[in-house]
């Protein structure tokens, strides 16, 4: 297995602020890899350290082969980066800020005009491609930042957040171009705090608490870590009551279910019982599992 | 474990081509800025139209005033313009399109490069267009092609120390906003000079000050050299006062382009 991302310890400071605690990643070619937590988790210091933008107090991380810090220029050449703030230049129109960047990309002129129709095409923006930036919505701009990185084919593509702010629609169109790109074997790295998102696109997820990893694995992975199915009790309106988790036996369903007897709220009238698969939700609470933590749907809706 | 890349990595560029690239870029900003480039055009004209008719009476009332101050509004007009490239150079630094052109492999100069180029040009058409209006209003140089060869030399390049300056702030300011602030406080320093009036006519304590700061031999050099009268040492200190602030300019800004882009 090759590994496109080998960070060992990161560490990164900000004042008094430690972001980063010794950040251990191992993201294989390949593959879509998202870095799941909260905002202030240091995900975007991730990022920043991982395409060379700033560097670690400690630590080592080797992208695409080469060492962030040392061989910066050669990591640089295989990376693209679409960052939080869409990174388009807003007087220029679409097609002039693809053509700069694959002017910037090493194409010729000729090659930049026509790859600028192609990827223009391929994220729906033709119409729009010679009006100034600046009169798109905020889809429209995702879109072609996300175009922007893909002016020439990269190693790594790094997604910092890439549907934040983006309505249901413009996030299912991001995700679909997200997955046909590491089906072309692009090594994608994303952070997010959707836990959907993670879910959807990665092949691997990482959550990261307090500037460490406090888990890592597949999907399927890290929901098993906290047991099997969930029985919840709610009561008529749907408010839920009661959760007790289960290992999914028949024994263990029987037990869950002599335990809700027990229990006063059980006797409410119209309350329904049903049994769930354990959703990331689950999973990101119980693993960063804090007093103060704030629920993940507070999170999604900021 | 060794990792492998999977798709080619991006050619090396060529020579030039990431400056060319940004220079294409500046010039577009600069011209589809119909407002800003109209009042970076429209505000020496006014200054200078004042200078003439308001206060060069009061000041000489032969009425040889308009011959002096020329070429202080011609510098004055340098600095307007120059100070507009710390606004530009700010917004991309506030945006996030540094950070994007940071994790490609290119010179850190070379988007600086591209602002400094297209505000050169932007000002020396202002600056054409200053002297266009003064021959208008009675400003007579009496230079031969070669001086006035020579004073062009001394303005675009104290338009390329200014600009560059002003560029490397704009990289130092934390907003575009700053950036205007900064620009201001050099925007007075013609007014220190002898750009509108001799320097004898000043305060003893401020004739020092005025005497030995960069824009002083700009302006003696430029005036000499048009109005062919002996050009002295002037010229030789313009150029080695543009050529130092340019040196210093493109070093503090390649120092904060690593070190400072990217902060949001």
């Amino acid at each position: 297995m090759t590994l496109a991302i080998d960070a060992r310890g990161l560490r990164k400071r900000f004042g008094r602020t430690e972001v980063l605690a010794g950040l251990d990643l191992a993201v294989p070619s390949g593959t879509v890899f998202a870095l799941l937590g909260p905002n202030g988790a240091g995900k975007t210091t991730t990022i920043n350290i991982l395409t060379t933008l700033i560097r670690p107090d400690a630590g080592s991380a080797r992208v695409a082969g080469y060492d962030v810090v040392e061989q910066g220029d050669d990591v640089k050449r295989r990376i693209s980066l679409t960052g939080q703030a869409a990174a388009v230049d807003e007087v220029l129109t679409a097609t002039e800020n693809v053509v700069m960047m694959g002017r910037l990309s090493g194409l010729s002129r000729r090659e930049a005009h026509s790859r600028a129709a192609a990827l223009l095409e391929r994220f729906e923006l033709t119409d729009a491609a010679g009006r100034r930036v600046g009169t798109y919505s905020g889809g429209m701009r995702r879109r072609l930042d996300l175009a922007l990185s893909l002016v020439v084919p990269v190693s790594v593509l790094f997604l910092d957040e890439p549907t934040t702010g983006l309505d249901t629609r413009s996030r299912k169109e991001l995700w679909s171009v997200i997955r046909s790109l590491a089906d072309d074997g692009t090594t994608v790295f994303l952070t997010t705090q959707y836990l959907e998102e993670a879910d959807r696109l990665a092949d691997r997820i990482a959550v990261l608490d307090r500037g460490r990893v406090a888990a890592e694995g597949t999907a399927g992975e890290l929901k098993a870590r906290i047991g099997g199915d969930v029985v919840e009790l709610r009561d008529a309106d749907g408010l839920l009551l009661v959760e007790l988790p289960t290992d999914g036996t028949v024994h263990g369903l029987r037990a869950a279910i002599d335990e809700l007897d027990r229990l006063p709220v059980a006797s409410a009238p119209g309350g329904v019982v049903s049994i769930r698969r354990p959703s990331l939700d689950d999973v990101f609470l119980a693993i960063t599992d804090r007093a103060a933590a704030p629920a993940p749907e507070l999170i999604e809706s900021k | 474990m060794t990792a492998t890349a999977l798709a080619p990595a991006r050619p090396r560029l060529g020579a030039l081509t990431a400056e060319s690239t940004f220079i294409a870029r500046s010039m577009r900003h600069s011209l589809r800025d119909v407002e800003a480039l109209l009042m970076s055009v429209m505000l020496p004209v006014m200054l200078m139209l004042m200078f003439t008719w308001i206060f060069g009476n009061a000041i000489d009332p032969s009425g040889g005033y308009v011959d002096y101050v020329v070429p202080g509004i011609i510098l004055l007009c340098a600095g307007f313009g120059a100070s507009s490239t710390a606004v530009s150079v700010s917004r991309d630094m506030t945006t996030g399109i540094i950070d994007r052109f940071r994790t490609m492999p290119l010179r850190s100069g070379a988007v600086l490069t591209g602002h400094v180029v297209a505000s050169l040009v932007r000002n020396l058409f202002a600056t054409a267009v200053v002297i266009a209006v003064g021959l208008l209003v009675g400003f007579r140089p009496s230079a031969g092609p070669l001086e006035w060869l020579g004073a062009f030399g001394v303005v675009a390049l104290y338009i390329l120390a200014i600009t560059y300056l002003f560029a490397a702030i704009g990289l130092a300011a934390s907003t575009p906003e700053a950036a205007v602030g900064y620009g201001f406080i050099l925007l007075f320093l013609p007014y220190v000079s002898s750009a509108f009036v001799p320097v004898e006519t000043m305060p003893e304590w401020l004739q020092p000050i005025a005497e030995y700061q960069p824009i002083t031999p700009v302006i003696e050099a430029i005036r000499a050299l048009l109005m062919d009268q002996p050009v002295g040492d002037n010229v030789l200190w313009a150029v080695v006062w543009c050529v130092a602030i340019v040196a210093v300019s493109v070093v503090w800004g390649a120092w904060l382009f690593r070190r400072k882009a990217g902060r949001r």
